[in-house]
């Protein structure tokens, strides 16, 4: 019975930290600092696979990747292929991810998310003139060293609802 | 099988089949978007209420002394547009003159880095439509690409896919004006070497196209380099501040061309009105 509640609470926990992310990526930031806003939501979508495999499947995936790209005003099915794609490798080598160390972790995560990126780049390359600047690879970084803010955090909070 | 229908979703929207299933998910993302705006707008009201009585004063007598500046020059423009009006009935062409608009309020929100996209909070509720003008206050903003009931979204006219018909103001050069990416520029890159534009000109909306309505201030021509080789480089910087958009105006063309004679007042504000947009609300502003 205390698994139910604690499973009930940690979907809460899930929705609300998608929903901060989501948030995060659309910040209004400078255009200077925009350019290096990681893809937040992404992140977090890692951080939950990794610990709680349970929860967040390729469904949700796709779901918050739908959601994602309505949000940034891509076309849809964009973030939601992405996310899907990312995802289901993440689910793959989770059991070996989990427990690398955190640098190591996060330079796999970066990976994960460049194969995102480029998703996002080449779906977006059918559509017309684009993107060509270096730049637009520069979230990657920026995800890198979010990496351990977010997956430590996410960790605290989990554990605080009573998850492991 | 999540991956075959993401694609069936990328083709579908580039065939614009999924406008329907688009525009309800863009109305629940629309919370989000409000709730990310909220802190940069509370900032601006909070300024707006600890401002003090001085400083609203001295706003007050300027706003005041602009209106009476601007509704001076109103009133030699009314004379002019029905000169104008009766000296293109005499020549036979028909000429589409004002437009109505509707003040639509941008929120701060940043889509991606790449595009210049901006949100504003009215959308097919109000009458606005896809590849609808905005303006600002002082000049063209861009137009409607996408629309959902609650919200709309603006391509400005510096992105690098837009592209707008602009003519020289001086001389009526006709030409077309692309975004380079960069906020405060254009380029103007199908002008000959030897045309005809200065530093300094005011390139205006030339009507061309259909979309943005002939006339208005777009940009000024800040600098030329490359004269005489085959193509001149001309940029050119936005008449709007786009870079601090907190209100932008949604317009509606007029439909009918102004008759050539002109028609008594009441009967030309009665079929004039946009429907959709009447219904809409007290923000309305007809200029004409």
């Amino acid at each position: 019975m205390t698994r139910a509640r604690g499973s009930l609470g940690i979907r809460w926990l899930a929705a609300v930290s998608l929903l901060l992310a989501m948030m995060l990526r659309i910040l209004p930031l400078p255009s200077s600092l925009a350019t290096f806003n990681p893809d937040w939501v992404l992140l977090f979508l890692i951080s939950w696979v990794l610990s709680t495999p349970g929860h967040i499947g390729l469904a949700t995936a796709w779901i918050v990747g739908l959601f994602t790209d309505v949000l940034t005003a891509r076309t849809l099915g964009q973030h939601a292929l992405a996310y899907t794609a990312v995802i289901y490798v993440c689910q793959r080598i989770q059991p070996r991810l989990r427990f690398y160390p955190l640098v190591q972790q996060s330079l796999l995560v970066a990976l994960l998310l460049s194969v995102s990126r480029f998703l996002v780049f080449w779906t977006q390359n059918g559509r017309g003139p684009e993107i060509t600047d270096n730049a637009y690879w520069l979230p990657i970084v920026s995800g890198l060293l979010a990496w351990p803010l977010v997956q430590n955090s996410l960790d605290l909070l989990r554990r605080r609802f009573g998850a492991h | 099988m999540l991956v075959l229908a993401a694609c069936v979703l990328l083709v579908a929207e580039r065939k614009g089949l999924a406008v329907p299933f688009r525009s309800a998910l863009t109305s629940l993302v629309y919370p989000v978007q409000q709730a990310v705006s909220v802190p940069t707008r509370l900032v601006s009201s909070a300024r707006e209420a600890f401002s003090s009585y001085a400083d609203l004063f001295a706003e007050n007598q300027r706003l005041r002394d602009e209106e009476l500046i601007l509704k001076t020059r109103l009133m030699k423009f009314a004379t002019l547009e029905q000169e104008n009006i009766r000296l293109r009935g005499l020549l036979e062409t028909s000429f589409k003159v004002g437009e109505q608009m509707q003040i639509a309020e941008v929120l701060s929100v940043n889509l991606f880095p790449f595009e210049q996209v901006l949100v504003v909070n009215k959308g097919a509720r109000f009458g606005a439509h896809v590849s609808q003008p905005v303006f600002g206050a002082t000049g063209v903003v861009g137009q409607i690409v996408r629309v959902s009931p609650v919200s709309a979204e603006v391509l400005l006219i510096t992105d690098s896919n837009h592209g707008i018909p602009v003519q020289v103001n001086r001389n009526g050069l006709r030409t077309v004006a692309v975004g380079t990416g960069q906020l405060d520029q254009l380029a103007l890159p199908y002008l000959s070497g030897s045309a005809d534009i200065q530093p300094g000109d005011l390139l205006v909306t030339s009507g061309m196209g259909g979309i943005f309505p002939p006339g208005y201030p777009v940009a000024t021509v800040t600098d030329i380099a490359a004269q005489g080789s085959p193509f001149a480089k001309v940029v050119a910087t936005p008449v709007a501040r786009l870079d601090r958009l907190r209100e932008v105006l949604l317009v509606w063309s007029k439909a009918d061309p102004v008759p050539r004679v002109p028609e008594p007042p009441s009967a030309a504000l009665g079929g004039a009105m946009h429907t959709e947009a009447s219904a809409a609300n007290s923000h309305d502003t007809r200029t004409r």
